[in-house]
Parts: C-alpha cells; structure tokens; sequence
C-alpha cells in the first residue's frame, strides 16, 4: 500500500471510530436530550483545540460474546484540549457504544488520561455518562473503577479535578465524582444513586422515582453532592469555564490574575447590611461591595445555604469566601454547613487561595436531630480546615460572633491572620438576652417588675460584651473598621500576607473528622 | 411572597431571628423517646416466623419474631421481662421500616 493509500485509510478508520456507537445510537443520545461525548468536549473547550487519544484502543473480553463485538474507543474519549488558552486533560463517557459500559480499557484510557493530567499538572475534567460497569467483564471492570479512585485521591490537591454529570451514573461509578473537587449536574439528565429505584423498592417496598432519588436538584439541593447545577448543558459548560476562570492550574500555580476592577458602584454595604442583630440580610451582596467588579462565584449555593463559600478576585487576585448567611436559619453551623465550610477551606487551601471570612452567626443549631447526626463530629472540620490552613486567612466579624460560633469561624485562635471588626460586631459567649436570662436568673425572677429588671440586664450586658472593644482589647481583633473601609484593609492585608509562609509539625497527615 | 423567600422565626439562646428555614429543617422529626415497650421493624422485611403469644410473658432475651431482611434472617428479642400485649403481625406480613410489631405490657 502506497503511503497516500495508508494516509487515507488512517482518516477512514479516524472517522469510523469517531462515530462512537453510529447514526442510530446518536439518534437515540439526541432524543434523550443529551449530546455527544465529542461535541460536549468540542462546546467545552476552546477552538480546534482538541486532539483526541487511544482512538483505537479495543477491549480484550472473549466472554459471553464480546469477543465478536468491536466497541468504538471503548465507550469513552479521551485528549488534551485548552480552556482560556491553558491546557486542560479531559475524558467524556460515550454512552452511544455500549452505553458508555465501563470495562477495563475504557477504564485503562481514563486513568491514562489522569496520570497525564498529573504528571502534565492540569486539571482534570471527566464527563460521566455511563450505565455502570460492564457486567461480561466481571472483577476487571471493578479493577477499573478501583484504579481510578486510586489516581482521584493521589490527584486530590495537586489538580483540581471537575466531574460533570451527563448522564446516569450509578453504583460504584458515584465515587469518582464524590473524590474530586467539583461535580455539575443538568436539570433532567444527571442522574446519581447508588442503589436505584428499582432496588429500592424490591428492598424497602419504596417506589420513587430516579429523578426524585437522585436528579439533578436533589443533588444540589439536598445530597450537597453536587456543586453547581444548571438547567442545559449548555449552561454546564459556561459555569465550568466560570470556575475554571477562578482556580489555578494546579498546587504550586496561583490562579491566573484578572486586571483590578472596583467593585460596582450600585452595591454598598450601607444599604444591604442592617444593624439590628436579629435582621436577615444576603450576605452574597456583602460579598459583592467587596470584590473587584462585584463578580462572585457561588460554590454549593442551593445546599446548606446558611453558609456562602465561593471565589471573587480582589485586586485580580483569587480569594476563597466562607460567609455565614443570615437570610437563612440565621446563618447558624449545622452539620451540613460545617461539611461545607470545611471542604471549601480544604480546597483554598491546598490550591494557595486566600481566605476571607466575613462572621454573623448566632451560633450552633439546637436540635436533638443535629445532636443525633453528628454536629459535634461535623462541627470539628470547620475548625480542623481553618486551623490546618496556612494560606493567608483574613477574618471580618460583622455582627454576631457567639460562643463555639466565633471560635470556629476562622478566630485569631485558630490562626487567623487578620482580625477586623465592624462596630457593629458583638463577639461574646451568646446574645445578650440569653446571657441575661443565665447570669442574672435570679435577680430577674425577685424583681418586682421582672421585665423591666430583664431589659436592665440586657442593656448591662449589651454595654459591656456586645460589642468589638473587649476583643479588641486583648488583641483577638486588630482592627475595628467602618464597614466602608473594608475592601481597603483586606486588600492592605493580602498584599502583606503575599509571601506569608507558615511551617506545621511534620506529619505523614493529620487525622481530621472525616 | 413565596414560602421558600417567607421570613420565619429561628430562637436560638432566647434571641429572636428572622430568617428563612430551609426545607431540611422543615422536615426534620422532632425527637421522640424510643419505648421498649413498643418492638418496631429497625428494617422493612417479611415475617417468616411468629413466636409471641398474647398474655403469654417473655424473659428479656426470648425470641418474639423472626424478620427476614436483606436475605438475612434476623431474631427479634424481647427487650425486657414482660407479658405479651397485642402481636400486630402474622407470618407471610410485609413490614414497613418502623412499623409496630408487638406491644408488651
């Protein structure tokens, strides 16, 4: 054969394979409301930057007939492509050949794809579509699945690591995007469970269905699987390369620099911040009266909402935000917001993002529910993750910052940096109603006019504690500042701490409350 | 304005707070003391064996019923010395997660 003859028939084989499962599996992928794995890959990525790998990879099953069925790339694509320029690692499960089946070459094309992305030191993005492992092919796909946990967990802090839901993904298949750093979901067509509907119901006798059990919205909703849920795949896309915009490459490279912006003239702080302790505010818009072109990325923003955690730029610069959220339940610590706290701070911090903690929390949730699920167990990462931290940490009590609550939250105690303080900021033990009640119990119930007997102690008590002063006295608070000088101290601050470095006890690793 | 945007009252430490509650906290179950009195299914199964007989009196440790769950066939034990109440279930019952087996007196 002539070179020309192989050249042409290398790009009819190319084209062969990259028609995946054929017209009429497309067809079908198409009717179900969902795309290709190539032209997912081809929406996500800039330009022509695509080069796809192991086109021709095949399986080696003899079993059960596989042995006379030929699976286009096995079910999967793999290759290198770039988003805003910089080069990114990416796989897409192709559910048009054998239903993106996960079997030991497909397995094998992904961990490849992964060790290149460590090795490579870019992220990692993998798109899930798959009916789950590929049953002819028995323990070997099970190894598949298990070495690519293996490389989720060695990649874990050194890449960040994407996962991208199109698709089902059931059983053992759950657990790649449960290691990596942020998953995406699409209204309709993620689907995510472990055991399914019909388990369920031989089991239990509970009918529900697979959108109810685990759908797009219950993952971002109640599972906090998920971190970022959109409506079409479309928006998927847009909303990875938003983040993909805010995180660095990888753990020795800071996120690439934006030009400074000043935050939007329309958000100050004056107007979305009420000084009455018991008032609800959106804390995000604080966040926006802060950050350059009040530009802010909402990470988890459906679930456990009583805490923001997400990326802005000050001074171009990525900052990580942990903010309790008094619009709602009063932007206490539970068991859900702990375990979201600490797995953003985790991330911050491995990635060498600054953390800015702006404070207003009544303190823990009561409830002998959060007591049963472990509040105690969750609670404690949130102080692990802040004080394992050695990324430079800047914390801004606003209002409340009661008892464990003002501990937890990034405290000058747990190492914090920078501590500043609005006027408003009433950092005690509790309220000073509930501090009244305690304190002077018996003095209000002697009282002729208990009432009038209770406001005097709660006017005592709010003179005395609620307020900066007594923090500040001490040195827990470096600064008290007018909220509108806010932006000014935290940049002052990150700037000084841009060289920071702080030196922990060698260890193999800690041990924190997982 | 929606339930979802509807300004609630959250009381922690005796303050009084507006906020919002999430659906979570809307559905949690209050906490109620568990019975020993009371045997409920800790697992949804089919009963397959029945040895309780009312008015007969159990030592804690004899064997009431036997569940069968998950393949796995599990002894129900008397919690305590007690007189059989009611027996709620017969063999071949399908039992839901939580629902009342047997009342002891």
């Amino acid at each position: 054969m002539s070179l020309i003859r192989k050249i042409l028939d290398l790009f009819s084989k190319r084209s062969k394979a990259s028609t995946g499962g054929g017209e009429k599996a497309i067809a079908k992928q198409l009717k179900q409301g969902k795309w290709t794995a190539r032209d997912r890959i081809t929406y996500l990525l800039d330009d022509g930057s695509f080069r796809e790998y192991d086109l021709f990879v095949e399986h080696k099953c003899h079993d059960f007939g596989m042995d006379k069925k030929q699976l286009p790339g096995d079910g999967v694509v793999t290759g290198i492509g770039k988003i805003s320029g910089h080069p990114i690692c990416i796989y897409a499960q192709d559910f048009t050949v054998a239903g993106g089946s996960l079997g030991l070459a497909h397995a094998r094309k992904i961990t490849k794809i992964m060790d290149h992305a460590l090795k490579l030191g870019v992220p990692l993005i993998g798109i899930n579509d798959s009916g789950g492992a590929r049953i002819q092919e028995g323990v070997n796909a099970l190894a598949g699945y298990g070495e690519i946990f293996f490389r989720n967990t060695n990649a874990s802090g050194v890449i960040p690591q994407i996962s991208v839901i199109l698709g089902p993904c059931a059983g053992g298949a759950v657990y790649s995007p449960a290691l990596t750093d942020f998953v995406f979901v699409v209204e309709k067509v993620s689907k995510m469970f472990i055991t399914g509907p019909e388990v369920i119901k031989t089991v239990l006798g509970e009918e529900i269905s697979m959108e109810e059990l685990g759908g797009a919205r219950v993952q971002a909703e109640v599972t906090g699987n998920a971190h970022f849920y959109a409506e079409t795949e479309e928006e998927c896309f847009q909303q990875i390369n938003r983040l993909v915009s805010f995180i660095p490459w990888n753990n020795r490279k800071k996120a690439t620099p934006f030009p400074t912006k000043e935050p939007d003239a329309k958000y100050k702080i004056a107007d979305v911040f009420p000084e009455l302790a018991t008032k609800p505010y959106d804390v995000r818009d604080v966040i926006r009266c802060l950050v350059d072109d009040s530009d802010f990325l909402d990470v988890q923003s459906a679930w456990a909402a009583n805490i923001v955690t997400g990326f802005g730029r000050m001074s171009g610069q990525t900052v990580g935000f942990v903010a309790n959220q008094p619009l709602v339940l009063a932007g206490v610590l539970d068991v859900d917001s702990s375990d979201k706290a600490a797995r953003f701070i985790r991330f911050c911090d491995a990635f060498s993002i600054p953390l800015i903690t702006l404070e207003d929390l009544p303190g823990y949730l009561p409830g002998a529910d959060q007591e049963h699920a472990g509040v105690i167990r969750h609670g404690a990462k949130v102080l692990y993750a802040y004080s394992e931290a050695t990324v430079p940490k800047l914390t801004v009590i606003m209002r409340k910052a009661y008892g464990g609550g003002y501990i937890a939250m990034c405290s000058r105690h747990l190492g914090a940096d920078f501590v500043f303080a609005w006027p408003s900021a009433e950092i005690a033990v509790m309220g000073p109603l509930g501090a009244a009640n305690i304190i002077f119990r018996r003095e209000i119930a002697e009282a002729e006019d208990p009432e009038a007997m209770r406001q005097e102690k709660v006017d005592e008590y709010t003179e005395k504690f609620a307020n900066p002063y007594v923090a500040a006295a001490a040195g827990y608070v470096d600064a008290v500042i007018s909220p509108e000088e806010t932006r000014d101290f935290l940049l002052h601050a990150l700037e000084a701490s841009s060289h920071k470095t702080e030196q922990r006890p060698e260890k193999k690793h800690g041990i924190p409350p997982f | 304005m929606s339930d979802k945007t509807k300004s609630h009252k959250l009381i922690i430490d005796d303050e009084v707070y507006e906020t919002r509650l999430t659906e979570k906290y809307k559905k949690r179950k209050p906490w109620v003391p568990v019975n020993p009195r009371r045997i409920l299914a800790v697992i949804p199964g089919v009963i397959i064996e029945v040895s309780a007989k009312e008015g007969r009196s159990v030592k804690r440790g004899d064997s009431l019923l036997v569940v069968e769950a998950m393949k796995m066939k599990n002894d129900i034990f008397a919690p305590l010395d007690a007189k059989i109440g009611k027996v709620h279930v017969q063999v071949g019952d399908i039992t839901k997660k939580s629902q009342l087996l047997i009342e002891l007196v």
